[in-house]
């Protein structure tokens, strides 16, 4: 599927460029959009490096262990692919956690950890594992309490109660996890029957 | 209720930062070299993420400066009208699981021009801070472990962003007008 949405994006928009008669914003779009890439890649260099550095030491303490213990009940049901007290999970709470408080930073990081463990799971290093896609539905949709860049734009521009909109976009992401869990379980089932 | 979680929010990473080490210290780990043996791997996997990110920004940043997405905007409109979301934060809605950076532009200028406590700034406020670039962290998260088929990803993610738009509409119409 992202084969043909990545192939799709392209095609199209060089199609309308030309249609449109300014073929040359292309060139330009496709370096920018390079470049932000890299520029993006490299900035997560340090951030990525340092939290590494203390999840290895939570992993040696024992904390992603207990961490992961805590939480079994919940994630047993939505990770049930990923054994007990693997050190996914507790990579995995900690980029929801993140998520959750608004700490963008710190969420990342984090989650590319517990990706890396999900891929010493996953049988086929190609290909999305169950836990992967359960995984990432959650975190693209997690709960938020506090959308901070946003709250703070509404300060900028003179709003008198810029953190108003807390309780209404709390409401919007329960919405969007309820079905993103929904959509994954179905999708899921759907797929295993294809194979 | 805010207060609370914005100190949560202040004091999450300083109290995991003492607490951390300072557990491991007590299990007698060696804390230092523990540290720097983990943070080793920091520079290969952000640096993985390089090509999966190149690809997918260049095709975004393509659709994005050719004028389809605004094509895009225009058809999806519609839809979107029929489900109440006000045309004025249609492309927000439709940009918003491209580009992080482009939709948060959008959404600062309809806070600009219709003032940060109208109605349609509420809404893209809400709109803004309950979304995620979904393509950006799948292409980010499955880059960074190598993985280029995301099979139901793309479908369950996207399902997800429009229940929380339609979300958004509903519970700021509900609290706000």
């Amino acid at each position: 599927m992202v084969n043909y949405i990545w192939f799709g994006m392209i095609a199209i928009g060089v199609l309308v460029a030309a249609f449109n008669g300014h073929i040359e914003v292309v060139t330009k779009a496709a370096l920018d959009g390079a470049q932000f890439a890299v520029q993006t890649s490299i900035d997560l260099v340090a951030i990525i490096t340092f939290w590494l550095g203390i999840m290895k030491l939570a992993e040696e303490a024992g904390l992603v262990r207990s961490l992961a213990g805590l939480v079994q009940p919940l994630t047993n049901f939505l990770f049930p692919s990923v054994p007990r007290e693997h050190p996914a999970m507790g990579a995995i709470i900690m980029n929801l956690s993140a998520n959750i408080l608004g700490l963008g930073n710190a969420a990342t990081p984090m989650g590319l950890i517990a990706m890396q463990e999900l891929q010493k799971l996953n049988p086929d290093p190609k290909t999305a594992s169950d836990a992967m896609c359960t995984f990432l539905a959650l975190n693209t949709s997690c709960i938020t309490l506090i959308p901070t860049t946003i709250i703070g734009i509404r300060l900028i521009y003179g709003s008198a109660n810029p953190t108003e909109i807390v309780g209404t976009t709390i409401f919007a992401t329960a919405a969007g996890m309820t079905v993103a869990v929904i959509a994954d379980r179905i999708l899921r089932s759907i797929y295993m029957q294809r194979r | 209720m805010f207060g609370i979680v914005s100190d949560l929010s202040r004091w999450a990473i300083p109290v995991v930062l003492l607490m951390v080490p300072l557990i491991a210290i007590f299990r007698k780990v060696n804390v230092f070299e523990t540290f720097v043996e983990g943070a080793e791997a920091g520079f290969e996997t952000a640096i993985k993420t390089i090509p999966y990110l190149v690809a997918m920004l260049v095709a975004i940043s393509v659709f994005r400066a050719s004028g389809a997405l605004d094509i895009l905007v225009e058809a999806f409109s519609p839809v979107l009208n029929l489900v109440g979301v006000p045309a004025e934060v249609l492309p927000h809605a439709v940009m918003r699981p491209l580009s992080g950076g482009a939709a948060l532009g959008i959404a600062t200028d309809i806070v600009k021009t219709h003032g940060p406590d109208s109605f349609i700034g509420r809404l893209v406020s809400t709109m803004q801070g309950s979304s995620d670039t979904t393509f950006y962290v799948l292409t980010l998260y499955f880059g960074s472990v190598g993985i280029s088929r995301y099979r139901y990803s793309v479908i369950s993610g996207l399902a997800a962003d429009f229940t929380t738009l339609v979300a958004s509409v509903y519970v700021c119409h509900k609290v706000f007008s």
